[in-house]
């Protein structure tokens, strides 16, 4: 094997949790661990291969303009961002769960709002937001948040929420329910353009590792 | 709000000393290297009407232009995203000939949306376009001329040339019977090789089954040059203007080995880049430790018919800023002859001397604060007796 260097971005949590595994089929492993150190840049068993630990939602954008060649993203991520500029040749069908439109129980559709006002949706998935409810010919006001989208509902700042839904635990906790699907949610292998011209024997035999391994 | 007054439009930047003469330099050198190759300089308008910018050329185009109205004549007006569409015309429309054409421009062109990890919305596009030729020699001369531009503004990485052909999903789809959206839809897909996306695409599509496998099959076909090879078994049986597109790619590819010599070349038969406009090989240029493409172009025949004449046309371009920040030729240092402040005719006729041989002079002027050095000067003018002469000034 050609060793070319490889850097992989990864997203503490879940994500990375769930990678492992996979990384690991493919002769990969960390000799560091994100949980506990500090380091932003993990060196792995194989001098050539390197992860950097970033936030989920910059995955894409570091393996976009070649700060990592290859990175496990969310799809939901990747919708948000837009996908543009990339490679998603694998689908891990790790980390995986819905994305959901959620309101409180008994509420009605995600757009059913009768008296004609506008329906204001709370999440932090703008751009999959306005394209879903656009595709539903519903005309929503969005609310960009950050974290509890939950709570919005509650407190009367928005109509209904669009946010990922796993087990559903934390909306039944707080009075909603899952009201539409929008789209199943696992996390993809990505891999930037250059990186897959430039170094294909390295990245093509990584990405059929990884396949093998992924179940 | 005052204090941000100076603050220039995003995507849009100014450029200084020393780096505006190094990229005046790179601009002289890459204008002189196409004349060596044969190729005339046009210098398309800044700005022109909506329906000539944009025919022919997709939605992206679109999107990427900037739009007024012409207060005399109450029609659109776009400022040029891309000039090669403005130089197609030019070949199709003013110069009217039959014989090959050979033109080649550099300008600003100006974009809404910020492109590249620098976000520029004003790149300065450099291109040379061929028209009147249909074969693969005239691919290929823009191929080499692409590299030759590379390495004339000092780039010295490895060159990674990717070639594919847009020929091969056209005709797959059409000959498959996919509607539009489905197309675009796959098209998008096939962009991101988004396997999951293309199988399930593909299942919900008409047509033959063969053929719909050879769609899909298309995202794993890429590598070096044993693609080709594996192209020609899994695509057994498709429509000859498939089997036609790898004739093409591979006597592409041939050529270009025996005149550059051995450089990486990548085949990727899912790309399709510029797909609104191109009809054949596409190509762009990738250097190590850049994540993006350096250089892009391709055949798009007959995209002048709507101007009046359907011809043959390749071409490439790139973005003479995006290539100096990859280049790692330094640029001569300036120096210069710094002359005291006097009204003795024999300096002013000394230093008129200087000037005519291409030595840089800076004047003095009375009272003015700073020395030589601050001047950016290596020399200065003394005098000798009743003659003038440059002296090197310590450094």
């Amino acid at each position: 094997m050609t060793a070319a260097p490889i850097t992989i971005a990864l997203s503490k949590g879940r994500i990375y949790k769930d990678a492992l595994p996979l990384l690991r089929h493919a002769g990969i492993e960390p000799v560091d661990d994100p949980e506990t150190s500090r380091k932003l840049i993990l060196d792995t068993n194989r001098k050539e291969v390197k992860f950097v630990i970033v936030r989920a939602s910059d995955v894409p954008t570091y393996v976009q303009h070649g700060g990592a060649d290859i990175g496990v993203a969310g799809k939901d991520v990747l919708m948000e961002h837009g996908g543009a500029d990339l490679y998603e040749p694998l689908d891990l069908k790790i980390a995986r769960c819905r994305l959901m439109v959620a309101g409180r129980r008994g509420s009605g559709g995600g757009a059913a709002r009768t008296d004609g006002k506008r329906v204001r949706v709370a999440t932090k998935y703008v751009n999959s937001t306005r394209h879903y409810f656009a595709r539903q010919g519903a005309q929503v006001e969005i609310i960009k948040l950050y974290g509890s989208m939950e709570l919005a509902p509650l407190v009367g700042m928005a109509d209904c929420i669009v946010d990922l839904v796993d087990t559903g635990n934390t909306l039944k906790a707080n009075g909603l329910e899952p009201l539409e699907h929008i789209a199943d949610i696992s996390s993809r292998l990505i891999v930037n353009k250059a990186a897959m011209k430039m170094k294909h024997e390295t990245v093509k035999q990584l990405i059929d590792l990884i396949a093998q391994a992924v179940k | 709000m005052n204090s941000e007054r100076w603050v220039l439009p995003e995507g849009v930047g100014e450029i200084l000393p020393p780096q505006a003469r190094a990229l005046e330099q790179a601009r002289r050198s890459v204008v002189d290297l196409f004349e060596r190759w044969g190729y005339d300089l046009v210098i398309p308008s800044m700005i022109e009407y909506l329906d000539s910018l944009l025919i022919g050329t997709g939605t992206d185009l679109d999107i990427q232009t900037f739009k007024l109205t012409d207060q005399l004549t109450g029609k659109m007006m776009g400022v040029r995203a891309d000039m090669t569409p403005q130089v197609a015309r030019i070949d199709a429309h003013r110069l009217c000939r039959d014989e090959p054409v050979r033109l080649c421009y550099l300008g600003t062109v100006l974009r809404t949306r910020p492109e590249g990890l620098d976000g520029s919305r004003s790149p300065m596009q450099l291109g040379a376009e061929l028209y009147g030729h249909g074969g693969a020699q005239s691919d290929v001369e823009i191929l080499q001329l692409m590299i030759e531009t590379l390495r004339t503004l000092g780039i010295s990485q490895e060159i990674h040339v990717d070639l594919g052909h847009v020929g091969i999903f056209r005709a797959l789809v059409s000959h498959a019977g996919c509607n539009e959206s489905q197309e675009k839809e796959l098209f998008d897909a096939l962009q991101r090789k988004a396997r999951a996306e293309i199988q399930s695409l593909i299942e919900g599509m008409p047509g033959d089954a063969r053929i719909k496998e050879m769609i899909a099959a298309l995202m794993d076909l890429n590598g070096g040059a044993d693609v080709l090879k594996q192209a020609r078994t899994v695509l057994r049986g498709a429509p000859n203007a498939v089997i036609e597109a790898l004739d093409n790619l591979e006597e592409i590819a041939t050529l270009l080995s025996k005149a550059v010599g051995a450089l990486p070349i990548y085949f990727d038969l899912a790309e399709l880049r510029g797909y609104q406009y191109q009809t054949g090989v596409v190509f762009a240029a990738y250097v190590p430790g850049h994540g993006q493409e350096v250089a892009r172009g391709g055949r798009y025949d007959n995209i002048g018919q709507v101007f009046g004449r359907a011809r043959p046309a390749t071409g490439f371009s790139a973005d003479l800023k995006t290539l100096m920040t990859l280049a790692a030729k330094p640029v001569p240092p300036l120096g210069g002859i710094f002359v005291p402040a006097s009204d003795d005719a024999a300096q002013l006729a000394e230093v008129r001397r200087l000037r005519d041989a291409g030595e840089r002079v800076v004047c003095a002027l009375p009272g003015q604060s700073g020395d030589a050095k601050s001047m950016v000067c290596d020399r200065i003018l003394v005098k000798s007796g009743t003659a003038w002469v440059v002296k090197a000034i310590a450094p």
